[in-house]
């Protein structure tokens, strides 16, 4: 069987969709460029994992979303991601393909900081937004998924915190996927200047259970010299999308990136995340976690590549699996000639609920410097019995016992999450999916 | 009520085939303090560990009734329901679940649904138990036993028993590895526990936890028997003189039963 990947969007549809939106005409060569590429680009291959039945061309590409005036419009399912009051001043939700809801701080303004859907950003930005994208984390021609993502795109974020500016309070953007057969061809180009600080927290949803969609996404971080970034995800994608999710960090000196990831969704999932330290003293931590349920098929990466000296990389990916879903986690860390005095650091660890599941736990290190330090550990194995009995000897049912168990091994993300709302919806996310 | 009443009857205990225990006797009544001792690798610890239900214990004969209920009909949590506790001598590391949500949990469990402990009243509870305990108010917010000491691990013990309050309780090697002013705190812990409505099983293979803790009755273990009982007078002459006289009086050459879990 080969991969069906012929798309009802030819050059004709993606030269009027841009032309409908008024991009610049650097996107729209972009775009068009990008489509001739996708034709004969390779499918990306995820170790392990084969992906030629996924629907990857089953969705609509352009589905308007109501706009709302206040959050209380939202149906309960969305409006419980929201800290109202409290951290939902700078906040953007994208339903569909259409930006019903968008907010940032007066102060944040003034100190220049730019939070905005994609479209606008490329039309009131257009240099600053060209200067980035898709040019230094992820590249067009990786893949044809890659190819297809930046042809089609419909949808995203462009987040920019100008120099030394300290932003405390997290920003906050749901991606909502209200038609079961949207597509999200969204991205998220996140640029922190010299010396700024920010932390990001999105949440991906629908719940197309039955009907089939497609999620391509791409997040671009640029942590430029000293920067931090903090960057939360809940994903939660329901059975019915296949999702394509390529979450990358570039690090200059003395940069910062911290990645805290509940990969939730419901569907079959490809999901990487990579990190290069490129500047001396430049430092990655890439947390994630994910639960795997019913006959889902799922591929993570989790990839920190060291090229500046004293660079420190930890990756730590936790996963639960049930039912007979199958779960692939490689750990990747990789430290070029040259990065000497690096460390990379990385854990895996996969708990399997029951016999029908696989999860495989692959940790690489990949070391081209002597100089350096690295370690590695993984584990798959099921909950440990002393460890049960142990709780059960309090008089905890084994059951219960067995939820605190799964919910202290996925906690590394949750307790990252800066968003008590978010929080305590992972939570719920993770009580549903593993019970 | 007058408490519970604990009563062991000709238990035999197996590891993987191999027989620990070869038919001990033991009654524990509310009120009452017990000490089991013996040296290394005589079963004291299988004891402890057959009445909580560890999973790689098999009981091959005799009876353990807890007020006239079949406790080896029961699971883990339902002895512990039912008012069993045991201080393990290597509690278990749980990362990611706080020692405070635990022991909610565990309270929460045995109170049953509808009749959950009150938040404050919790919070009040544990810090007067943890203050007494002389325990790191931070303990209470940090991952069940992850990267405790071995001092710090006894005092959680210690600190689940007296939120618990369970009817019988056993502790297990609770003073190894424990200094001198720690082993004090403990004691206070344990001794304030007593009333009519408590009964404790003491196990330990040192004399000077009783120094601390005065029992009742002192049982010493052999060759996964107990072999001798008697009052804390018995405790002083072990202490005194150790256990050779004991030996030599039952004419016991190797006092173990191969290895002790």
């Amino acid at each position: 069987m080969t991969v069906e990947t012929q798309l009802p969007y030819d050059r004709q549809y993606v030269s009027q969709y841009t032309d409908g939106r008024g991009e610049p005409e650097w996107m729209k060569n972009l775009r068009l460029k990008a489509l001739e590429e996708a034709e004969t680009l390779p499918m990306p291959k995820p170790e392990k994992t084969r992906i030629n039945n996924w629907n990857f061309t089953q969705f609509k590409h352009d589905v308007k979303g109501e706009e709302i005036a206040s959050l209380d419009e939202l149906p309960e399912k969305i409006r419980v991601f929201v800290d109202q009051g409290k951290t939902g001043k700078n906040l953007i939700i994208q339903r569909n393909h259409t930006i019903a809801y968008q907010s940032l701080s007066e102060d944040l303004k003034k100190k220049g900081v730019i939070f905005t859907d994609l479209l606008t950003a490329v039309k009131e930005h257009s240099d600053l937004v060209e200067k980035y994208y898709m040019k230094d984390a992820v590249k067009v021609h990786e893949n044809r998924l890659t190819a297809l993502h930046a042809a089609l795109l419909n949808g995203g974020v462009f987040l920019y915190v100008p120099k030394n500016v300290v932003i405390e309070e997290p920003i906050q953007v749901i991606f909502w996927q209200e038609d079961d057969e949207a597509a999200l061809y969204n991205h998220v180009l996140l640029v922190a200047d010299t010396g700024s600080q920010v932390t990001y927290v999105e949440n991906y949803i629908s719940h197309n259970t039955e009907k089939e969609s497609v999620a391509n996404i791409v997040s671009e971080v640029i942590a430029n010299d000293q920067a931090r970034v903090s960057y939360g995800a809940v994903d939660n994608f329901a059975r019915g999308t296949t999702a394509y999710v390529n979450r990358r960090g570039v690090a200059y000196r003395d940069a910062k990136i911290e990645w805290a990831l509940g990969q939730m969704n419901d569907g079959n999932t490809i999901s990487e995340n990579l990190t290069n330290l490129m500047g001396d003293n430049s430092y990655a931590d890439a947390k994630s976690v994910s639960v795997g349920r019913g006959s889902q098929s799922q591929n993570f990466v989790a990839k920190i590549v060291h090229y500046g000296k004293h660079s420190e990389g930890y990756i730590l990916q936790h996963g639960v699996m049930k039912d007979q879903a199958s779960s692939i986690f490689n750990g990747i860390g990789k430290i070029e000639h040259g990065a000497s005095k690096s460390n990379a650091e990385q854990e895996s660890r996969v708990l399997m609920l029951s016999s029908g599941a696989r999860g495989d736990a692959n940790p690489i290190l990949l070391i081209d410097e002597d100089d350096v330090t690295a370690g590695h550990a993984a584990s798959v194995g099921r909950v440990d019995p002393i460890q049960l009995y142990y709780l059960m000897s309090r008089g905890i049912t084994q059951k219960e016992a067995e939820r605190l168990i799964i919910h202290g091994f996925l906690a590394p993300v949750v307790r990252e999450i800066p968003i008590e709302a978010v929080k305590e919806q992972l939570t719920q996310v993770i009580e549903g999916k593993v019970h | 009520m007058a408490g519970s009443t604990l009563e062991i009857k000709d238990l035999h205990v197996e590891i993987e085939g191999q027989e620990i225990l070869k038919g001990v006797n033991l009654t524990i009544k509310g009120g009452e303090f017990h000490a089991v001792m013996g040296p290394n690798g005589t079963g004291k610890s299988t004891l402890a560990s057959a009445i909580m239900g560890h999973p790689k214990y098999e009981i091959t004969k005799g009876s353990i009734i807890l007020d006239g209920e079949d406790v080896l009909e029961m699971e883990v949590d339902e002895r512990a329901r039912a008012g069993l506790f045991l201080a393990m001598q290597y509690p278990s590391e749980i990362s990611g679940v706080t020692n405070s949500d635990f022991l909610r949990s565990s309270i929460n469990a045995k109170r049953g649904e509808g009749n959950e402990i009150p938040l404050m009243q919790f919070i009040k509870e544990m810090d007067a138990t943890m203050d007494l305990l002389e325990m790191d108010k931070n303990m209470a917010q940090r991952y069940l036993n992850e990267g405790f000491s071995g001092g710090e691990k006894k005092r959680n013990e210690i600190l689940q028993l007296m939120m618990l309050k369970p009817a019988i309780a056993i502790l297990d090697e609770i003073d190894s590895g424990l200094d001198i002013d720690a082993l004090k705190v403990v004691s206070k812990g344990i001794n304030q526990m007593r009333s009519d409505e408590f009964g404790c099983l003491i196990i330990t293979h040192y004399q000077r936890l009783l120094n601390y803790i005065t029992p009742d009755h002192v049982h010493v273990m052999m060759q996964g028997r107990i072999v001798k009982s008697g009052g804390p007078e018995l405790a002083e002459r072990l202490e005194a003189e150790g256990y050779d006289w004991i030996k030599k009086e039952l004419g016991i050459e190797d006092e173990t039963v191969g290895q002790e879990a």
